[in-house]
């Protein structure tokens, strides 16, 4: 709330505030035969430390100084002018006038006051991130780093009678361990590209039956012990989207699935496109009468059958450095790149267990093109 | 072909001295240059066969270095790049670069690719018929051959694929491809190369979902293979 306050513009402070004084002092004067003009007083340094609550240090100033001077001119008597008749009322004044600036400077050092709290408690937040992402890493990097200096040195002792085999697995580990590697140092690229607001979707049409199938012809390898069933609707459009984020969104997600799940479980991916119509409502005919636009969704579903999500966690999923506490491996971006990734593309995200598994659904605003369905040439 | 000469511009001693073991042991004569003036230099005086250029450079970009060796270097140069930004590698491409491959790559692929592009380099206009295996396409007489049927294709998806067959291994960017077949005004009109894309897939490959001769380079553009 604070927060917000202190984002509106400086005019409009201004505006707000003078006006909120002129307001209530008008208030005041209507019914200025019913009380007394010190009470009058009381009223206007009530909105003014109102005032102070919400708006910057100037403002309020500009609204203690007002009031006192419309205090002074409508209220006390002599009225309409300036002239202060008795001296107990000039000194009325001169304490109405002082209580107000002290209330505005007061109420503006608790605000201060109250920011470096906040950022004191941000700060504590960023460096609890800062060692869960410490811990995940320093084991996610090190144990792939371990094994090849280890493998390494074995390899170059010339001492060591190693057979042909064990050769090969010190190698194949080496091979293993760098790839590993190297998939986290491009996780953690992407998440600082994300970090700092630096993903633009570069849009351009893409064909979403070629994104899924590249997908999974890249996981070849990690599905060779599942079944993965396809379901797209018929005649989908062309979407406008960022192939690349895209496929990285799909990639995390199937990859997941492939890992959290049994050998020999079936992974769902199904896409569709919603169409939403949007009416502009005709009020004296009380019916949609021409349509306004329409928005086209892609919709992308990945399920699998896996043990699922423990309820509990399945807002946090998304969180980055979040690993569930019994799960192996992986620094716990994997999921947190494809909210950004699906975000960047001004679109949402959705998990949910349903029997049997996991289910992410995604959601898409995009622009279509039906030229595919078109005769051509 | 073997013992072509090749010449690696790269200024990180580990990357040159690794490739140097791996196209020596390849039967490549190799040489290799640690810095753009040093790598132009050698180019200029014994001429190589194919050039692996490194884009990050110490003392130029390697975007300026290709684009001087453009001027007169007619031969392949593949394109290595720390960063996989699509928008660096569709650059390199657009800018006469054969190929490129993303640091870290596998050794296989690189000898894959740089076979491909001195393949490329040798066979041009010679051979008026590319046999990939199950798929026949003939340049000269215009007809494709699929299993020993003929396919029919239209005039654009002819055009497409010829094209492709042409510089078979090559990436050819989305760019690209939209000017030679539908011509400059189609630039960024990329749907009409989505949906021809999708329709020969579905009739020169054996599963257009996994397709074997039309590789999908995401972001970038696509790669002919003629497999063997």
């Amino acid at each position: 709330m604070l927060r917000r306050h202190s984002k509106t513009s400086r005019s409009s402070q201004f505006l707000v505030s003078i006006s909120l004084i002129i307001g209530v002092s008008a208030g005041c004067y209507i019914f200025s035969a019913n009380f007394d003009y010190k009470v009058v007083a009381f009223i206007l340094l009530l909105t003014v430390s109102l005032v102070a609550i919400v708006f910057d240090i100037i403002p309020v100033m500009v609204a203690a100084l007002l009031s006192a001077l419309i205090w002074n001119f409508f209220f006390i008597p002599p009225k309409f002018t300036f002239h202060i008749g008795s001296a107990e009322d000039a000194f009325l004044f001169l304490m109405y006038f002082i209580i107000a600036l002290i209330n505005a400077v007061l109420t503006n050092r608790i605000r201060r006051i109250e920011k470096q709290v906040l950022e004191k408690e941000e700060k504590a937040k960023t460096i609890k991130l800062y060692n869960t992402l410490l811990n995940s890493l320093s084991h996610e990097l090190k144990t792939p780093i371990a094994t090849i200096v280890a493998a390494t040195d074995n390899l170059l002792d010339e001492r060591s009678n190693l057979s042909g085999d064990n050769r090969k697995e010190l190698t194949e580990n080496i091979s293993v361990a760098s790839l590993r590697l190297n998939q986290q140092v491009e996780n953690l690229l992407s998440m600082s590209r994300l970090e700092s607001g630096f993903i633009q979707p570069k849009k351009d049409w893409c064909d979403i039956n070629e994104l899924v199938y590249t997908v999974i012809n890249r996981l070849e390898q990690q599905l060779k012990n599942h079944t993965v069933h396809i379901n797209m609707e018929e005649g989908l459009p062309l979407y406008k989207l960022d192939f690349g984020l895209m496929e990285q969104v799909l990639y995390n997600l199937v990859y997941n699935a492939s890992i959290y799940t049994p050998e020999y479980a079936d992974i769902f991916i199904a896409v569709k496109n919603n169409t939403e119509k949007l009416y502009r409502l005709d009020a004296t005919a009380r019916e949609h009468s021409e349509m306004k636009k329409e928005e086209n969704y892609l919709l992308i579903i990945v399920e699998d059958r896996g043990p699922g999500f423990p309820e509990p966690v399945l807002e946090k999923v998304f969180d980055k450095f979040y690993r569930l506490s019994n799960s192996s491996g992986g620094t716990g971006l994997g999921l947190s790149i494809v909210k950004g990734f699906v975000e960047a593309h001004r679109g949402t995200i959705r998990l949910e267990n349903v029997p049997h598994g996991a289910r992410f659904t995604i959601d898409i605003p995009a622009e279509t093109s039906y030229i595919n369905n078109l005769k051509n040439e | 072909m073997n013992n072509a000469a090749i010449l690696v511009i790269d200024d990180e001693m580990q990357i040159r001295r690794l490739l140097e073991i791996t196209l020596e042991s390849n039967h490549f004569d190799t040489s290799s240059a640690d810095s753009a003036k040093e790598g132009l230099r050698m180019a200029a005086s014994h001429p190589p066969d194919l050039v692996i250029l490194d884009l990050g450079l110490p003392d130029e970009n390697g975007h300026i270095v290709l684009k001087k060796l453009r001027e007169w270097y007619t031969k392949p140069v593949i394109i290595l790049s720390a960063q996989s930004s699509e928008e660096d590698i569709v650059n390199a491409l657009d800018n006469g670069a054969n190929d490129y491959l993303v640091k870290p790559f596998r050794t296989g692929e690189l000898l894959a690719r740089i076979r491909s592009a001195l393949r490329t380099s040798i066979a041009e206009d010679s051979e008026p018929v590319i046999d990939c295996g199950e798929l026949q396409v003939d340049l000269a007489a215009r007809t494709i051959k699929k299993n020993n049927e003929t396919v029919k294709l239209t005039a654009t998806e002819y055009k497409l694929l010829s094209l492709f067959a042409r510089q078979e291994g090559k990436v050819l960017t989305h760019q690209y491809l939209l000017r030679e077949v539908w011509g400059p005004g189609y630039i960024n009109q990329s749907q009409y190369l989505r949906v021809f894309i999708a329709q020969l897939r579905k009739k020169i490959e054996t599963d257009p979902n996994r397709p074997a001769y039309i590789l999908t380079e995401s972001g970038v553009g696509y790669r002919f293979i003629a497999k063997e």
